[in-house]
């Protein structure tokens, strides 16, 4: 009996935790999110009316929030997996007895604040900083073109940000790729990129899979990039719900939003996760 | 993967193959250069302007001053935000690790019902956006009229370590060699004697890397805090509003300390590995 009741026992803590600090208010948040002003009442004052129309007022207001915030977030998960394979491959199989050390460096540049990070590239790609004289000199920019308050820059620090989500699950599954497969392929006379695409590649899918998901996601809800190294034009649905708390205490509109970008990003992530597993890449 | 791996009547074998080779070998370590080069572009600019002679606003270079690293609490709030951030992340840590070594064996060594549905659980915190964590939150303690602060932050933390926890210990469990512990029973331990003396110490580095990662994650937070800190400023915070008007050196002074501390505690863990698996 008591051999029944070990795992229910260690389970209880952190389950009743998670329930209460994790299912509880995502339960509130829907309940919050279909509220209206109370009449007469103070601002930040709402009632329970389950006005639906809410989602529908909230996701119109803030369509272009929304596309821009997955456009970002895609593109930003698509140069970080181009970014980190090549990386995450040369350490696996090039780097020999310097793989681990290698490891701590892709790791090593996180231990530093995420936000002085943030705020280190919006002054390296600022006025004062030397990369924006420079390409004004060879010309590869105009002279009144800048980098700092622009999409680039935004899509540029997140895929920064969110890089060793990247390498580390891509390093992971390509470490365990056993090389004599490779070897296997190269003797069945496949070129190295007949070899890449269809032992490497498929053998290493997990990894992808997990890596473009743990940047994608974080990616999307985010809203430090866009804020500091964006401009008012480049404002994600983050920077929407974090100013609809704090700024206009509209907090159902906030919670809707909340949870049509949970939602979205559900779909998303569940229409991917079929494709990459079940269909054979390219 | 049970497909023709390759058409064998075309064989491809390049005609430059030892000069493609070479070519491939070093291209791989230009590249890398490359990556680790933009990897470190922020890492270097913030250490370097840790020693600027700049007075209020770190933006322009002005000369170099041994000054910040000698006061590093000189710039007003700076030192409690770091303060306030060390004393959460050790709270959420360490009930973060119990918590989550707690489920993570239950998950990694037993078997019961409602197993898939735990690992679900541990899941979906990971896969939830951090805005989604923060503000649900936030008004879930708004209904109880609980005011944001320290202790909702250190809840709020907790709350998102926990999954990271459980994958990391579990990850170590999976591995552990089961014969170990039937060793241990043949020699007439009991199962409690088995678990203080062959699990737990097999299961240990994987506990205290669960626990770096977790006081690493609750320290560098900012979206999570944000909604649930309400007065209290973090490190991550005070970081977020000086940005305007420009840090202080002393914040990269700070922030170039943390990296060489963790990078030291990363090393040393790995020389500790070495020599016991010697």
């Amino acid at each position: 009996m008591g051999k029944i009741r070990t795992p229910y026992l260690l389970l209880l803590p952190g389950f009743g935790f998670l329930f209460t600090f994790f299912i509880l208010p995502i339960l509130n948040l829907a309940q919050t999110s279909t509220q209206t002003p109370v009449g007469g009442g103070d601002t930040g004052q709402y009632e329970q009316t389950f006005r639906f129309q809410n989602y529908i007022d909230a996701f119109l207001d803030n369509k272009e929030q929304f596309a821009r915030s997955f456009i970002y977030a895609i593109i930003a998960t698509i140069l970080a997996l181009m970014i980190s394979y090549p990386l995450a491959y040369a350490i696996a199989f090039k780097a020999g007895k310097y793989k681990n050390f290698l490891l701590v460096l892709v790791v090593a540049p996180f231990f530093t604040s995420f936000l002085l990070r943030t705020v280190a590239w919006k002054q390296i790609l600022g006025e004062e900083g030397f990369v924006v004289p420079t390409l004004r000199s060879l010309g590869i920019i105009g002279q009144s073109t800048t980098l700092t308050s622009t999409s680039f820059a935004v899509v540029m620090g997140m895929t920064y940000n969110f890089l060793p989500f990247m390498t580390l699950p891509l390093y992971a599954s390509i470490d365990r790729i056993d090389p004599r497969t490779l070897e296997a392929s190269g003797d069945l006379y496949a070129n190295a990129f007949t070899t890449f695409r269809k032992v490497t590649l498929p053998l290493s899918m997990p990894g992808v899979v997990a890596g473009t998901l743990l940047t994608f996601i974080p990616a999307a809800g985010d809203y430090v990039n866009a804020s500091i190294l964006g401009s008012p034009s480049t404002k994600m649905i983050g920077n929407v719900i974090e100013s609809r708390y704090f700024k206009i205490v509209d907090y159902p509109t906030a919670a809707a939003l909340s949870f049509t970008l949970m939602a979205a990003i559900l779909i998303l992530v569940t229409i991917y996760i079929r494709k990459a597993g079940t269909e054979e890449l390219v | 993967m049970n497909k023709k791996i390759a058409d064998p009547s075309i064989p491809k074998i390049p005609a430059g193959a030892k000069f493609q080779r070479w070519f491939g070998r070093n291209l791989i370590r230009v590249y890398m250069v490359i990556a680790f080069t933009y990897l470190f572009i922020p890492v270097a600019y913030t250490f370097a302007f840790s020693f600027n002679d700049a007075g209020k606003s770190n933006l322009i270079w002005k000369g170099f001053t041994l000054r910040n690293w000698q006061n590093p609490c000189g710039a007003p709030d700076v030192c409690s935000a770091l303060a306030n951030s060390i004393k959460i992340g050790f709270l959420a840590t360490l009930f973060a690790t119990i918590l989550g070594t707690m489920i993570a064996f239950a998950i990694g060594r037993h078997q019961f019902k409602g197993r898939s549905t735990s690992n679900l659980l541990i899941f979906l915190p990971m896969a939830t956006p951090e805005i989604v964590l923060g503000a649900s939150l936030l008004s879930l303690f708004l209904v109880f009229k609980i005011n944001p602060g320290f202790w909702p932050t250190v809840i709020a933390h907790v709350m998102f370590c926990i999954s990271f926890v459980v994958v990391t210990v579990k990850a170590r469990i999976a591995s552990l060699d089961p014969r170990l512990e039937q060793a241990a029973m043949d020699l007439y331990a009991n199962e409690f004697e088995t678990f203080r003396r062959v699990t737990l110490p097999l299961v240990a580095p994987g506990i205290a890397g669960a626990a770096l990662l977790a006081f690493s994650l609750s320290f560098d937070d900012f979206i999570i805090t944000n909604f649930n800190s309400g007065t209290v400023i973090t490190f991550p915070k005070f970081v977020y509003t000086a940005a305007a008007r420009g840090i202080p050196a002393q914040a990269n002074v700070i922030g170039s300390g943390m990296f060489f501390l963790a990078l030291a505690i990363v090393i040393a863990g790995q020389v500790v590995n070495r020599r016991k698996s010697r």
